[in-house]
């Protein structure tokens, strides 16, 4: 198993926030759209340089779906930010109708996404939005899984013309992946190269994979982790790679098991080759109030969930 | 002035022949809007608006008008057409399969003149209103136009957007509700009524006025009076009065024809009515 250590932890909201200042240096369209979270999106830095390509709109997210549509007409790249659940649920009709159907050039940028935003509770954590978005025709949707990634994702984005949907969250998790990495939409990125099991993780629950991967390892069994933070475009092609190696799959996100990640490597899986395949995700339930942390360990989204499935998956293998 | 009215007119009656020819044709769409919005459209696209020739996108350099009410699609398609966006014989195949003329407005099978989707009821003030801004943020010292109905204000959005631009200065911005009274099941007075929509307006800070939308130099009038109100810190709001299904007595004073085609005999009996100015497609 590839040693993966850390030195630093941070919030992929912070990845976002940086990676927007960034973009907005490099590319003078980029403009920026908030409804009253500005704070919690970490989009002070922008604001402050450039106060004339931000846009507060208020508590009114239909209208800042909207008011993104119509800045496409004219060649800005809006990039909207609020939780994930306002995102994305809150308006999807207005993201269907004026950004996916209308071929806008919108970035739709979610924090606070699935159970690790925490003591807020299940108002505010949603478990479905990688289902929603994904559903919709020209939607790319990406799950970075630490400081670094979604940094560069979101400075790779603009250079994407068409609507995407970038998911990000609250917690401060170990940044382990390169500073400077070049993020290619669609490409899944080989993690650790194994031969018995297949891990493919996203967002949060990659570094809980190679947490699983190292418990694996002291069992024997040698895993293969792959990241899809891209979940569509899906990177087939590093699905059936590894699947012809191990013959069996574990899918690990922090979203409901219908209709996320799980759903779209076992669709990928039933046309191509048929594989068993366990699911580490929350079983079709909504979350509650309590730490982070306590809410992976009581919904079964960290690594000990991994090697349980991991287990579980190559007994089935036959 | 008057010459140019009577052009108008002439124009707007061959657009509104084109609305009933293609519902009836394919059976389906919403005459009623259309009949009430043919003189309004007309004003915008052959007078009133600054428009460069061809289609690109994001328009800069140019007016820009959308249509929140998306059903209305049959006077928005033969108004485009006929202002030369495209051939006035694809008006043919208004809502047949393969046809860039979907029954609700679409960007997606690439029609020129159509910047956005529209057909869900709320949205497209709020899309005129990013474009407003965008034109801004370009240094672009040109207007953005936006339609809805009377019975779309019963949508929530709609009410954020209103709340966003007075406080942001949208001042670039002429919004129009066709105020003809009616929806699907009945007159908005019964289904949820609008109360007093100026006054809303006005409370929500906008510059209001109103218009009779059904008589040409009128709406010429109205439309140079919100043009000369423009860029004072404020957006631009027309009340406009319409009738629903104008030009076509049977299907006037009623809500009843806002989404039934006429058969072939109603047909007959409306073209009657509207004289034939630009040659039919």
């Amino acid at each position: 198993m590839k040693k993966y250590t850390y030195t630093d932890k941070k919030d992929t909201r912070s990845g976002f926030g940086a990676g927007l200042l960034e973009v907005g240096r490099a590319n003078p369209h980029v403009v920026a759209l908030c409804a009253d979270l500005i704070g919690s999106l970490k989009m002070n830095d922008f604001i402050k340089e450039f106060p004339e390509r931000f846009f507060q709109i208020g508590i009114a997210e239909a209208n800042m779906m909207g008011i993104a549509a119509g800045l496409t007409i004219g060649g800005k790249i809006p990039y909207t930010g609020t939780f994930a659940n306002f995102s994305t649920g809150r308006v999807y009709d207005q993201i269907r109708q004026s950004i996916a159907y209308s071929d806008k050039n919108v970035k739709i940028c979610a924090s606070h996404a699935g159970l690790t935003l925490g003591e807020d509770g299940a108002t505010h954590q949603i478990l479905e939005d990688i289902g929603l978005m994904k559903m919709l025709p020209g939607m790319t949707v990406i799950n970075p899984c630490d400081f670094n990634q979604t940094k560069a994702a979101t400075i790779a984005i603009a250079d994407h013309h068409g609507p995407v949907y970038l998911r990000f969250g609250r917690p401060v998790v170990p940044i382990f992946t390169a500073p400077d990495q070049k993020f290619e939409i669609g490409k899944a990125w080989m993690v650790n190269e194994g031969s018995d099991v297949s891990i493919f993780a996203t967002g949060h629950l990659v570094w809980e994979a190679i947490q699983a991967g190292e418990q694996l390892a002291e069992l024997g069994i040698d895993a293969e982790i792959i990241n899809i933070h891209t979940i569509k475009p899906l990177d087939e092609e590093a699905i059936l790679k590894s699947i012809a190696k191990t013959g069996c799959v574990v899918t690990a996100e922090e979203h409901n098991r219908l209709g996320g990640l799980g759903d779209s490597v076992a669709q990928v899986l039933a046309k191509n080759n048929p594989t068993p395949q366990e699911y580490v995700a929350v079983n079709d339930s909504f979350g509650e109030s309590g730490t982070p942390a306590q809410l992976m360990e009581k919904y079964g989204l960290n690594a000990a969930s991994i090697v349980a499935a991991a287990q579980r998956v190559i007994k089935r293998r036959k | 002035m008057s010459e140019d009215v009577t052009k108008l007119e002439e124009i707007a009656s061959q657009v509104r022949r084109d609305i009933v020819r293609m519902v009836h044709a394919c059976q389906s769409g919403h005459p009623g809007g259309s009949l009430g919005c043919t003189d309004y459209f007309v004003a915008l696209y052959f007078s009133a608006m600054e428009r460069k020739a061809g289609f690109d996108m994001d328009g800069i350099g140019e007016d820009l008008f959308f249509l929140s009410n998306g059903h209305i699609s049959p006077v928005f398609y033969s108004t485009l057409a006929r202002a030369g966006y495209f051939e006035a014989s694809e008006l043919a195949t208004f809502r047949q399969i393969d046809s860039r003329l979907q029954g609700h407005p679409t960007t997606h099978e690439g029609l020129p003149g159509i910047r956005i989707a529209s057909g869900s009821l709320g949205q497209g003030l709020s899309v005129a209103i990013g474009a407003a801004r965008a034109k801004k943020l370009n240094n672009d010292n040109h207007l953005v136009y936006v339609l809805m109905g009377d019975g779309e204000q019963q949508e929530g959005q709609i009410w954020e957007a209103a709340m966003y631009a007075p406080h942001n200065k949208v001042d670039n911005l002429i919004a129009t509700i066709d105020y003809n009274g009616q929806q699907i099941d009945g007159s908005t007075e019964d289904v949820l009524s609008l109360g007093n929509l100026r006054a809303k307006w006005e409370a929500f800070g906008w510059d209001v006025l109103e218009m009779n939308g059904n008589v040409m130099s009128d709406v010429l009038a109205g439309l140079a009076e919100a043009k000369s109100r423009t860029g004072n810190g404020r957006p631009v709001m027309i009340l406009m009065k319409t009738e629903m299904g104008n030009g076509v007595d049977f299907m006037m004073g009623s809500h009843k024809w806002h989404g039934v085609a006429p058969n072939d005999e109603q047909l007959a009996a409306a073209l009657a009515q509207l004289q034939e100015t630009l040659g039919d497609y």
